[in-house]
């Protein structure tokens, strides 16, 4: 019986992709492994092989085509005895031609804060990049290591373009050894270069914590002033999707613990790239901690080469007056969630972006509870001594007669995080929590 | 192919036409099962029945294949994400892979390891683990438990040539060494680590050498032959069973497909791969022995092929059947419950 050929996912994240070219026309014969065509994300070009032998019988999606939705039939293959009349199986999906409406997400569109600028719509990786890049065309003594950083482009694709731009010298791929590139970038930034150290994700940094809070954070303390450590550890933090325990944990919390260091976790591209050229001229440790899913979102971004964000400044994205909700990095994407539902209810939250988990802009969450009397905050990590503990257990201290209600913190549940797609999602805050938690503290039936 | 493959020591020797017809055909049916139930992987990730990482052990089927065919009743073993191979020589049951696989209940960590973690303590499979290197140092720590308890039985330790450069698998190699533990390092050298050849991260790529300054043997074996594998694996095995300490044997091998299902491999060509697979396919050079042996003919092969396609397609919809797992799982597992 012929079978047909699916547009496949080739990365956890991807929904659909251009079918950029093929291999095989109709008619011809394929065996396992052949490559049969090359699909394009954005991300990268990726090769369709053949999982089955036997004949091309009929290419149901052109070379060319945009937004194929991920598990589309693109091809029929038949086996022998068949012809193209042969009926599929039972179960195949041949009527369900590409729409591009149900496979796109919809592209998140960020309102510009002020608009002293031109605004450009960047992606998160992007913004990354171009402040990377920047930096480096301004100070020679930036430089960039890390895993697959280099040659493949990065393993997200965060540094793609580098290398061609800054050469083997600026540009390093490292063997798999965290423990001693974290270290060697530390010596180099004591010696007074800046280097820009890639974890491939923050679950690998584990392997080299030791120097990120023995070497770098306290440095200039013990030298008594003397021994600087200028250094950015960046990468992706956080849940990523469907890649079990070991590879899908949130840092926040730990890092933000550590006095010596500053962290720093945004939200949008503009934060993202604001934020990361200040912490490449911070004279201190800083530890940058990206999202994996947030990476591919289009956000409007200055179209400046000097666009700097201040660390340890919050940012006001909503004005409201009943309930301050506390967020940062991804979490921001669920409290947007769930603030459509929130005005249907009639509660205005005012919203607050951390963009720097240390130092922590207390300054901000209090005024916004001193007009709100309410405190919710929202973080994907886990619960037990949080940054949501931090911050709740700091306003009850310093703002308790400003409030009517108990803090509130809603985030990731005490587990770690399961591989199976049901669990994982119950593992994750939702909108729906957050809901749950306004309505209480608010008072809302 | 580089000559390293041809270095092979010539040691005892388990030489191909001593093994038996039937135990060739043995190694060659379980071949084929990791060959086939990787491929169908790829396809039900393609589908989006699996999630995640999901890294194919296609190519290397010898490796585990032959190790496993000399290892003896208790030996342990131990491995990163590149798993479902170690899994299904070992004995561990296609479905209970496949279902970990999609994430279900009738995966063998109820879906909540995935691909890259599952366990069988029945089976002495010890995962299953993320993090490049960590099994290092946990595979000796397993034989480490075999000396305490005096046992007689070897652990085995399975890492790739990028997490031979970790320097946990340097101290895992000082103490095994020191205190003399009966561990088999097993450097399964593909190539690359990621995208990253072995010429690009290391300063020297004779991976059997590398526990000279601890004074540990090793050789060097090609990986694409399963007799070769057995032949090694037999004196390593045997040297850390009769009390000389850890033994390192360096695999050379090649993975077919990216390093995980999302990695375009643009790092090397086309035409490496197709050598690898035209000429040093594991399994296509046991096949023509065993054809031109006489061990077995064209129908024979037929059939096991067609056995081992029933195995995979009832593994892959026994996997899609499963269900998930029940809601409470999500808190169950954390601690041992006190019992
Ligand atoms: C400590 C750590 N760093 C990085 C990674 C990401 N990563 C996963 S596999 C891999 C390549 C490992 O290559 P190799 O050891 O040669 O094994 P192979 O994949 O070839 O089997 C990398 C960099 C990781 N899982 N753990
Ligand atoms: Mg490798």
């Amino acid at each position: 019986m012929p079978v047909e050929v699916l547009m496949p996912a080739l990365s956890p994240t991807m929904e659909k992709g251009t079918l950029a070219k093929w291999h095989v026309s109709e008619g011809d014969t394929v065996g396992s492994g052949d490559v049969i065509a090359e699909i394009e994300t954005d991300k990268a070009t990726m090769e369709v092989e053949s999982v089955e032998e036997g004949r091309i019988g009929k290419i149901l999606v052109s070379e060319g085509t945009l937004d194929v939705p991920v598990n589309a039939p693109i091809a029929i293959i038949l086996y022998e005895g068949d012809d193209e009349n042969t009926p599929l199986p039972e179960g195949s999906k041949q009527q369900a031609e590409p729409d591009a409406k149900e496979s796109a997400a919809p592209e998140k569109q960020e309102e510009p804060e002020k608009a002293p600028t031109n605004q450009v719509k960047i992606t998160v990786r992007e913004a990354l990049r171009d402040a990377m890049a920047e930096e480096m065309r301004k100070d020679e003594t930036v430089f960039v290591m890390g895993e697959e950083v280099a040659e493949y482009q990065g393993a997200y694709k965060v540094t793609q373009g580098l290398l061609d731009e800054f050469g083997a010298r600026r540009v390093i791929d490292t063997p798999i050894t965290e423990y001693g590139f974290a270290g060697i970038g530390c010596g180099a930034a004591m010696a007074g270069l800046r280097p820009i150290v890639e974890f491939m994700t923050f679950n690998f940094a584990m392997q080299a914590i030791d120097h990120i809070i023995n070497s770098a954070a306290k440095t200039l303390y013990m030298s008594g002033g003397q021994m600087r450590c200028p250094i950015v550890f960046r990468g992706p933090n956080g849940a990523a999707s469907r890649v079990g325990a070991q590879h899908s944990q949130d840092y926040s919390a730990w890092y933000a613990s550590v006095p010596g260091l500053k962290v720093i976790a945004p939200y949008t591209a503009a934060d993202a790239k604001g934020l990361l050229k200040a912490a490449i001229r911070d004279p201190n440790p800083v530890v940058f901690l990206e999202n994996e899913m947030l990476y591919g979102q289009s956000f409007d971004v200055p179209d400046t080469d000097d666009h700097i964000v201040p660390i340890g400044k919050a940012n006001i994205r909503q004005q409201g007056d009943d309930v301050t909700i506390v967020s940062y990095s991804r979490g921001l994407a669920y409290v947007e969630e769930a603030d459509a539902a929130l005005k249907e209810l009639n509660i205005n939250a005012e919203v607050i972006d951390l963009r720097t988990l240390r130092p922590l802009d207390m300054e901000t969450i209090l005024t916004s509870v001193k007009k709100t009397n309410r405190l919710i905050v929202v973080e994907e990590g886990w619960p037990v001594c949080s940054v949501g503990s931090e911050i709740c257990s700091a306003v009850s201290s310093l703002a308790f007669d400003d409030l009517d209600a108990p803090c509130l913190k809603v985030s990731g549940k005490d587990v770690p995080m399961p591989y199976a797609a049901n669990l994982e999602k119950l593992a994750l805050p939702t909108a729906g929590d957050i809901v749950e938690a306004v309505k209480k503290v608010t008072y809302t039936q | 192919m580089s000559s390293d493959h041809k270095k092979s020591t010539k040691q005892s020797a388990v030489k191909p036409e001593k093994v038996k017809p039937k135990q060739k055909i043995e190694l060659y049916r379980q071949m084929l099962l990791i060959r086939r139930f990787e491929e169908k992987a790829g396809q039900l990730y393609g589908m989006g029945h699996i999630g995640g990482f999901c890294h194919l052990y296609i190519g290397q089927e010898a490796v585990v294949t032959g190790m496993n065919a000399v290892k003896e009743e208790g030996d342990q073993v131990i491995t990163g994400y590149r798993d479902h191979g170690h899994m299904l020589v070992c004995g561990m049951e296609p479905n209970g892979v496949m279902a970990e696989l999609t994430g279900r209940e009738g995966g063998y960590s109820r879906g909540k390891g995935g691909s890259m973690h599952m366990f069988s303590v029945e089976k002495k499979f010890y995962g299953g683990h993320g993090i490049v290197g960590a099994q290092v140092p946990l595979g000796t720590g397993l034989a480490f438990a075999n000396k305490y308890r005096d046992n007689g039985n070897v652990s085995m330790a399975y890492f790739g040539d990028g997490a031979a450069n970790q320097g946990q698998v340097y101290e895992s190699f000082n103490m095994a060494k020191l205190w003399s533990l009966p561990v088999v390092f097993v450097i399964e050298n593909n190539r690359y680590g990621m995208g990253t050849s072995i010429e690009r991260a290391s300063s020297t790529t004779d991976l059997s050498h590398r526990g000279a300054s601890f004074d540990i043997p090793g050789i060097k074996c090609d990986g694409m032959d399963v007799f070769k594998v057995m032949q090694a694996g037999k004196e390593a095995l045997a040297h850390a069973r009769s009390g000389k300490g850890p033994f390192i044997i360096e695999m050379v091998t090649y993975r077919y497909r990216g390093h995980s299902m999302s990695d375009p491999a643009k790092y090397r060509s086309r035409d490496e791969v197709d050598e690898m697979r035209k000429d040093h396919d594991p399994i296509t050079t046991l096949k023509d022995m065993l054809l031109e042996d006489g061990d077995i003919d064209e129908a024979g092969l037929k059939e096991i092929d067609a056995e081992i396609r029933k195995v995979v397609s009832e593994a892959a919809e026994f996997a899609q059947n499963s269900p998930e797992p029940k809601t409470d799982e999500l808190y169950t597992d954390i601690l041992v419950a006190n019992d």
